[in-house]
């Protein structure tokens, strides 16, 4: 019998055939979509993501251009409420009985739950507005800066290099301090004018790269017109590097705005935000530990999740970082041995024989055998 | 080169001016600076805010106060800089030297740990890539990266300081716990070293057996009331860093490097007893350079005695494993000052405020290094776990993608072993990239550390500017904004040079 350990990997050439006949046939979004729908960190991540901003959004309701839709939570997130639990402990037992203060109570009675969900309401607004603004400023002045070079890239770089060189908390400070009283939505946007200049000088890169390419001097000895070429021929090449720089800008305006508010820059009472409520409660952690854990665990879970995600589009834009099965590990030598007794035909797999039938390593493996046979 | 910097010297000047400009202003735009003139109950009030208003110029609008505030700092031409006064009337000039070096240390400490450990994770991990060990490692940066500055320094604080020093009124580790720690330590270990089955476990249980055979020294030897090197440690954890800095640098096959670092370990025992005398009668700065430098000194010349073709390696790894035991022979002593910090601080040493305890009269320059590193600790483990994470990943992806080079294979393809491979072809070409994000992480955390000092009550220049800002202390503002800002240009120009330096290839032009 052929012993599967003692046959060489397979080399890379024979795994990236068999990935193109898998793509043959697909268009490049057919086949970005599929990579990404395979990725199940990205996956599990998304779905989180879906869940908490249904959570945040359905519980406590929210305002849309001053109209109130209500929420099917009893509780809001200004009023203070009887203490019903000594010291507002949390009502919530574990698994499923919640009780009337999940969250548990802040030292005035304020609902923790509702508190929690207005505050990542508004990260999620900061997140989305922020990631806009940024994203399409920074492609407007890094592509007019790499399509046409000459001064406006020479004064388009200097402004860039100005906005740069300010620390970005100092930036967010000012502005927050200045525009805080505006909202969510009015922070965002002030940010966002001045957090373009990451992904502006990405843009540029690309763009300077890409305007020297054959396909553009075609499309111009076509008779494109300018916006035509950067729009329909060089943007869409610049679309992966795009889409995970915004989405990793978007993680990191939450982190900008919890910082923000936490050094009191930012969003002010009486509306609420996460780094706020961390702030106001640091110094109830002996007493109350619960009022800084939950806010905590939303701005971690969001922030995890959309860089999960992130992750997931760069390895789906970029084939070069896809994820190949390696070699088999000792964890999983060890599950298919404790396993052994329990599978289909009771076989007992040794250290020196782990493949089982219908792995795929194994039939990679017996694959690689057969060809070196022939 | 020069004609280079020199221009790239000259657009940096030009940017500073503009953005000063723009923060001047905005920053002005923030808020009322007298506010809390206004709202005072001095009989004086009014007198109060003309002596402001005149001091700070504040009658004059603040695109021309700039230009006031400028000829200030243009100034330091003629060797007189005045960055003008803070509200309360203070120079900013010193305000600044104050805080400049507590926010240093803090930065330096920490960016150099999180390099030295975020690089070698993020090598193990590409060079296991796709393990157990692989994923973990991912995961865990990713964790690092979503988690809120603030949020990590105030679990360290309220958390783990307390924890710990409850611990500490009573250090009894149970043996549950002890095989508990053990077992973990010996996972990751396991994990991190790779192979097959059988390696694995050979690894696994060699990392048990001696975590568990260190938790139960430290247990029984009470270490965390009376913590003691002495000579055989000293020997033991030299000769340890003989062997793996040597196998790192060169390999165990190259005898008389293996020699020449053993020889540094052996003269660093050797130094044990004379350094004990040289510390009690000169507890002095001066006598722990001096032991520096002789051990590490003393080190380099055995190195170059034991001769042979390639000297300059042997002496590298000589001088790296004297430095590791000049520090083991400094941390012994100052180890040796411990029960006596402890009742200093009443049994809670981890301090959670500040950078130094306020009172140090009288105190040695052993005591002194306690009370910093137990300052320095929790500030310095919240800047350290998100720039680790960074690096990690960064050392990873270029790592990853220096191993597909064709000089790789080539280096394979002549017969080298993996560890030449890895160390000497791969991993100074993957440093390159590196160099430019570290150069530019610098710059960047000098001024980045607002957050973690205001968690930390660290009176740095972070801590002075989010009070300047506060009160609209528009002077102080661009007093700090000035230093971070020349620093970020200055790293800057540094990683480019760097680049270049690291990499023949790139011009600079």
């Amino acid at each position: 019998m052929v012993n599967p350990l003692s046959t060489p990997v397979p080399p890379a050439d024979e795994i990236v055939t068999i990935e193109q006949q898998e793509v043959a046939g697909l268009s490049q979004g057919a086949i970005v979509r599929r990579r990404f729908f395979r990725h199940v960190g990205a996956m599990i991540s998304l779905g989180v993501l879906l869940i908490i901003v249904l959570l945040v959004y359905t519980s406590v309701g929210f305002d849309l251009f001053g109209l109130h839709v209500p929420g099917w939570y009893h509780h809001n997130y200004v009023t203070p409420y009887p203490i019903e639990l000594p010291g507002g402990a949390p009502t919530w037992v574990l698994p499923f009985d919640f009780g009337s203060f999940p969250f548990g109570q802040d030292d005035i009675g304020r609902d923790a739950f509702a508190r929690v969900m207005r505050g990542a309401q508004q990260s999620i607004v900061v997140m989305v507005v922020y990631g806009l603004i940024a994203g399409v400023l920074g492609i407007v002045v890094g592509a007019i800066a790499g399509f046409f070079r000459g001064w406006w890239d020479a004064i388009l770089m200097r402004l860039t290099d100005v906005i740069i060189i300010i620390p970005v908390i100092l930036l967010g400070a000012v502005v927050g301090r200045t525009w805080g009283s505006l909202g969510a939505a009015g922070l965002a946007v002030m940010l966002g004018l001045f957090g373009w200049a990451v992904l502006a000088r990405l843009v540029r890169g690309e763009f300077l790269g890409l305007r020297e390419r054959e396909f553009v001097d075609a499309a111009r000895v076509a008779g494109a017109s300018n916006g035509r070429i950067v729009f329909r021929h060089i943007l869409p090449n610049t679309a992966g590097v795009l889409i995970v720089n915004i989405s990793l800008t978007m993680a990191g305006a939450i982190l900008l705005e919890a910082a923000l508010s936490y050094l009191g820059f930012g969003i002010r009472e009486p509306d609420v935000s996460l780094g706020q409520l961390l702030n106001d409660y640091q110094g109830a952690f002996q007493t109350r530990p619960w009022l800084f854990w939950w806010p905590g665990v939303f701005i971690i879970g969001i922030v995890l999740a959309i860089n999960f995600i992130g992750d997931g589009l760069r390895d789906a834009f970029d084939p070069r970082q896809r994820r190949m099965p390696g070699k088999i590990g000792p964890y999983r030598e060890m599950g298919l041995i404790l396993s052994a007794p329990f599978r289909r035909g009771g076989k007992t797999v040794s250290a020196d024989d782990p493949l089982a039938p219908g792995d795929p390593a194994t039939h990679r493996a017996e694959k690689a055998a057969e060809e070196e046979a022939t | 080169m020069w004609s280079y910097v020199l221009r790239r010297l000259l657009i940096a000047v030009l940017v500073i001016f503009a953005a000063s400009f723009l923060v001047y202003v905005l920053a002005a735009n923030s808020g009322d600076p007298l506010e809390d003139l206004r709202g005072s109950t001095a009989p004086n009030k009014e007198a109060l805010i003309a002596a402001a208003t005149a001091r700070l110029n504040l009658d004059v609008p603040p695109p021309l106060r700039y230009f006031i505030w400028l000829g200030g700092v243009l100034k330091v031409f003629i060797g007189q800089i005045d960055l003008g006064q803070s509200i309360d009337g203070f120079p900013v000039t010193t305000l600044l030297a104050n805080s400049m070096w507590s926010t240093f240390q803090l930065v330096t400490v920490a960016t150099v740990l999180a390099i030295i450990v975020g690089v070698a994770i993020g090598m193990v991990s590409a060079l296991r890539q796709y393990s157990g060990f692989d994923y973990g490692v991912t995961f865990i940066a990713f964790l690092f990266f979503a988690l809120p500055t603030f949020w990590v320094g105030q679990f360290l604080k309220l958390n783990v300081a307390v924890a710990f020093n409850d611990f500490l009124q009573d250090p009894v580790i149970t043996p549950l716990w002890m095989i508990l720690i053990s077992l973990v330590l010996a996972f990751i270990w396991a994990s991190a070293m790779g192979g097959q089955l059988k390696r694995w476990a050979i690894n696994f249980g060699a990392a048990f057996v001696v975590a568990l055979g260190i938790s139960l020294y430290v247990q029984f030897t009470d270490f965390f009331q009376q913590p003691y090197l002495g000579p055989v440690w000293i020997a033991i954890i030299g000769a340890a860093a003989a062997v793996v800095l040597t196998e790192l640098t060169t390999g165990l096959s190259n005898r008389k490097a293996f020699y020449s670092a053993l020889t540094a370990a052996a003269l660093t025992l050797v130094a044990w007893w004379p350094v004990q005398y040289l510390f009690a009668y000169f507890a002095e700065w001066w006598a722990v350079g001096l032991v520096f430098v002789a051990v590490i000194a003393l080190s380099g010349v055995a190195a170059w005695l034991w001769g042979g073709d390639d000297r300059a390696v042997s002496v590298r790894a000589a001088v790296l494993t004297g430095f590791i035991g000049a520090l083991l022979l400094f941390v012994d002593y100052v180890l040796g000052s411990w029960p006596s910090y402890l009742s200093l601080t009443n049994d809670r040493p981890i301090a959670t405020i500040g950078s130094q305890t306020a009172d140090q009269e009288g105190w040695s320059i052993w005591l002194q290094s306690l009370d910093s590193f137990t300052h320095l600790l929790l500030p310095t483990l919240t800047i350290m776990l998100i720039s680790l994470a960074s690096y990690s990943r960064y050392s990873r992806a270029s790592l990853l993608e220096v191993m597909q080079m064709d000089y790789v294979r080539t280096a394979r393809a002549k017969g080298l072993n993996e560890r030449t491979v890895v160390m000497r072809h791969a991993f100074r070409n993957a440093l390159i990239p590196l160099a430019t994000i570290v150069a530019f992480d610098l710059g960047g955390l000098i001024g980045g550390a607002v957050i973690t000092e205001t968690v930390f009550s660290w009176r740095g220049m972070g801590m002075l500017f989010v009070n300047a800002l506060r009160h609209v202390d528009l002077n102080t503002i661009m007093g700090v904004f000035l230093v971070t800002s020349i620093f970020a240009l200055i790293f800057n120009l540094l990683a480019d040079i760097t680049y270049s330096v690291l990499d023949p290839r790139i011009r600079l032009n």
